[in-house]
């Protein structure tokens, strides 16, 4: 007895479909709105954050006013405090990441679309990827224990008697040797992010039309100037995007650099220097954090370091859904 | 003056200087590669070979020992970490995947869905140290006490925008046709969400759990705040619980040599775990691609 | 424009004065036609011209996107199913349709089968069975799957998807079979058996088919309706249509002379 036999005769349906479809009606709203709620969830979980953040660090903005975000200060016997030093460490650290890791994440993107050999690429992929995958815990501990030792021995001593006696850039590479500092915490801040740019490069490589390549190698050019020339500028939105993605991660980074940074509240010109990121100044004191003061100074901190991871990864994901909308793919 | 013949022939100067540009840029990036893979290597490496010297049976049967006490384990920690964990992944399944249905199913160019796909892939990225203050803020300063729960809660907050992610775009993947089959025999929009599309997405899903599962594993700064730790073995998720990241934080910035050796072998389980998810996850994948 | 030389035949859908919009682009104007019960409809005519369209509105699938429309009249059996009171998933268990693409969902065979028919009735296991096998056989395929029921729907060839997609539509006993292009992905053995199958069909289910190839739809139809650019150019019965068209367009388009 199906629920057509009876539309021929009246075109009304029996009663027990009829409390199907009712049932059916009832399913699908509650359906619909409990995956609403749960989608929801996830602004309010943002919006939470803000405001959280914001209340338990109002004390201390209200101490400090807006001078909380030059003074360089941080007295924890007489509770003064100044945000500038964790401000110039985070940026710092984060900058020479950059630095360092893209250009290696583009020769990277390069490689893995251009030059290396079909059957290697997926491998030599997935290996990047693993890279990503290592919790950034071992970083920190590689770098505390292997490479701050070594580098203490044998780098930095190279890099003063080299850029050291530079007139003005010397300044940055002088100083005790002690291997833990703004220049290790880059570094490995660098190995770090390194993955997540290559990837994204890779993949924005990927989406060029190979049409427009092979007009390009039609014309003679070669390898570099095709990647150079064409691809690059053709996927300019994306790399940009994904390079202020990785800036947002490593701006974020707590555990790789805690290991490293040498944790001094010191502001110095030097690399070699130890100082202090926003995130690792929480990690270190959070849990020993006495007068209200001292918790609320941390909270601002960690409001200031959201509200900038906020804005640069917000800028990495306009630009990404630019190049998206006009490669017409999604990455 | 470089000639048509010379240019052809490959002789001209600017040919020339073009071909070695191009063997350096080549060149240059096959090292980046090679770089990239050291690191790795060397990474991995010293993590066997020191984690390695601290695997024992003991590890797995002995809680963590007092400051300077010889022998001892991680047992304590590892339960703590599969609690943690587990719970996570419990918790952020459901509330990821129906969210992603919504956004992929209902919800779809909605102004609504645009603004909460933005705010989840910034989530995605953002510093988990900064959740692990906002959970300490509205669970653990306003509870009393550290707790295992808390943990859990800001796990979850790091675990289910990758879940959500993932899910909405194995979803818009499914194609349209197989969504209208099932409408066309007069199935209402729920059974088609559930029964039909997110079936067919089933293994890409998954991997996005997966996924989350091995980011969460991995995280010390969120943990720092919420479930701080237990030198002593407990189940009890309403106290601080012991958990693998946390105690690698503890033991390795210790001067005790004991304590930094059973950091490295905490170390390696964890990457092992990771790695091991992440791979697991990738394999899942590419057999329903096949079939 | 409705001449058709009726004999007493019944309609089972009745088009009148349908417009069709995809948001201000007008893809249908002022259709008006009928579709005789346990008969075959053909829709021919160039790309973009509204076939499918119009077939979508029988059972209207566009209504799962906001943005298209349609005014205007359709009556299945005297019920107008434009209508807002028009419950959209009992239209769709009366009004059955199989598209371009094979589309076997994700579970075994027998599940396939049974996912429809479940909607809507209580069989015992049993009872299930007997459905199936009825599908099934009527779709022609029943030989060949009889021994796996239990295995994915994917692990069919082409033709077989088609055919265990249409044995789905049967299941449910549907009045209406609507075939969107059915065999435009398959290779001419299973064209041949799934155009054996229409026939057959018409003799317990209505069937509209829309095709880009005027052969098959010389064919298997009994009607045959021409369209171009959204309108309705001429219909009748399949005969008169192809040896002697009323509108030159439709002699243009049939001769191969444009299209």
């Amino acid at each position: 007895m199906s629920p057509t036999d009876t539309l021929s005769s009246s075109g009304e349906v029996s009663p027990q479909v009829a409390q199907i479809i009712r049932k059916q009606r009832l399913q699908d709203f509650v359906f619909e709105h409990t995956t609403q709620f749960f989608a929801f969830f996830v602004l309010a979980a943002l919006l939470g954050i803000l405001i959280s953040l914001a209340v338990a660090a109002w004390p201390t903005l209200k101490e400090f006013g807006p001078a909380f975000l030059w003074t360089v200060e941080w007295d924890v016997v007489d509770d003064k405090y100044g945000a500038a030093i964790a401000i110039f460490g985070t940026v710092v650290s984060s900058l020479i990441a950059l630095l360092i890791a893209v250009p290696l994440s583009f020769g990277i993107a390069l490689f893995l679309t251009e030059t290396c050999p079909v059957w290697l690429r997926r491998p030599l992929g997935v290996a990047v990827e693993l890279l990503a995958g290592v919790p950034s815990i071992i970083y920190g501990m590689f770098g505390l224990f292997i490479f701050a030792p070594l580098f203490a021995e044998y780098a930095q001593p190279f890099l003063a008697a080299t850029l050291g006696q530079i007139p003005v850039i010397g300044v940055l590479f002088s100083g005790s040797m002690i291997g833990l500092g703004m220049l290790t915490a880059g570094l490995i801040l660098a190995i770090m992010v390194l993955p997540f740019i290559a990837s994204v490069m890779r993949d924005v490589f990927d989406i060029v039309p190979p049409i427009l390549k092979e007009s390009a190698y039609g014309l003679g050019c070669t390898t570099w100037e095709v990647v150079t020339k064409v691809v690059l500028p053709y996927s300019k939105t994306g790399v940009i995007g994904g390079i202020m993605l990785g800036l947002g991660r490593a701006l974020g980074e707590t555990m790789a650099v805690t290991f490293v940074i040498g944790n001094a509240h010191k502001l110095s010109a030097s690399l070699f220097a130890p100082g202090n990121s926003i995130a690792s100044t929480l990690a270190n004191e959070f849990a020993e954090a006495s007068s209200d003061l001292h918790i609320s100074t941390l909270f601002a901190l960690g409001f200031i370091l959201f509200v900038i991871t906020f804005l640069v990864l917000s800028a990495a994901k306009l630009l990404l859904m630019k190049m998206e909308k006009s490669a017409g793919t999604k990455t | 003056m470089n000639t048509v013949a010379q240019h052809l022939q490959g002789t001209s100067p600017l040919y020339k200087k073009r071909v070695r540009q191009n063997s350096i840029g080549l060149t240059l990036s096959m090292s980046a590669m090679g770089i990239g893979l050291f690191a790795l290597i060397w990474i991995l490496g010293v993590l066997l070979w020191k984690g390695f010297a601290a695997i024992d049976l003991n590890m797995f049967l002995e809680s963590t020992p007092a400051p300077g006490t010889p022998g001892g384990g991680l047992a304590n920690a590892i339960v703590g970490s599969f609690l943690l964990v587990g719970l996570c992944a419990l918790i952020s399944t459901p509330v990821g995947i129906l969210a992603g249905i919504y956004l992929a199913e209902y919800g779809k160019v909605s102004k609504f869905a645009g603004l909460t796909r933005f705010v989840t892939d910034i989530m995605l990225s953002a510093p988990s140290i900064v959740i692990g203050l906002f959970v300490y803020a509205i669970a653990v300063a306003t509870v009393g006490n550290f707790s295992g729960w808390a943990g859990t809660l800001a796990l979850s907050l790091i675990a289910v925008p990758v879940v959500v992610r993932t899910t909405e775009n194995m979803l818009n993947l499914v194609p349209t046709p197989l969504r209208e089959a099932a409408a066309a025999l007069g199935a209402p929009k729920w059974k088609v969400s559930l029964s039909v599309v997110l079936r067919a997405a089933k293994s890409g899903v998954i991997t996005g759990i997966l996924l989350a599962v091995a980011r969460v594993s991995g995280e010390t700064a969120p943990l720092l705040f919420t479930a701080l730790n237990n030198q002593f073995f407990s189940m009890d998720m309403g106290a601080p619980i012991a958990n693998l990241p946390v105690v690698i934080f503890q033991f390795a910035m210790s001067p005790y040599e004991d304590w930094v050796s059973l950091a490295w072998g905490g170390a390696l389980l964890i990457t092992f775990s990771v790695l091991a998810l992440n791979i697991l996850a990738r394999v899942v994948f590419r057999e329903k691609v096949q079939a | 424009m409705s001449e058709m030389e009726m004999t007493n035949l019944k309609n089972a859908i009745e088009v009148r004065n349908l417009n069709f919009y995809y948001g201000k682009f007008q893809g249908l104007k002022s259709v008006n036609l009928n579709i005789a019960e346990n008969k075959v409809t053909a829709f021919i005519g160039p790309s973009g011209c509204g076939k499918s369209t119009l077939l979508r509105t029988f059972n209207r699938m566009y209504s799962l996107y906001p943005g298209q429309r349609a005014e205007g009249e359709i009556n299945l059996y005297g019920q107008n199913v434009l209508g807002p009171k028009q419950d959209l998933n009992l239209l769709r268990a009366q009004v059955g349709m199989v598209f371009q693409k094979p589309t076997p969902f994700p579970m075994s065979i027998y599940d396939n089968i049974a996912f429809g028919v479940r909607l809507y009735e209580n069989l015992n296991r049993a009872e299930m069975d007997e459905r199936v096998e009825w599908a099934l056989t009527k779709a022609a395929i029943w030989g060949e799957v009889k021994d796996k029921l239990g295995q994915s729907g994917l692990s069919l060839s082409g033709g077989q998807q088609q055919r265990l997609c249409i044995a789905r539509t049967v299941a449910v006993k549907p009045k209406v079979i609507l075939l969107d292009e059915p065999t435009s992905a398959l290779d001419p053995i299973s064209t041949a058996k799934v155009e054996e199958l229409v026939h057959e069909l018409k003799t317990d289910y209505t069937v509209a088919i829309v095709t880009h190839n005027m052969q098959q739809a010389a064919r298997v139809s009994d009607f045959t309706a021409y369209m171009y650019l959204g309108e309705l150019v001429e219909f009748g019965k399949t005969d008169e249509i192809f040896i002697k068209p009323k509108k030159k367009e439709t002699e243009d388009y049939i001769t191969g002379r444009f299209g």
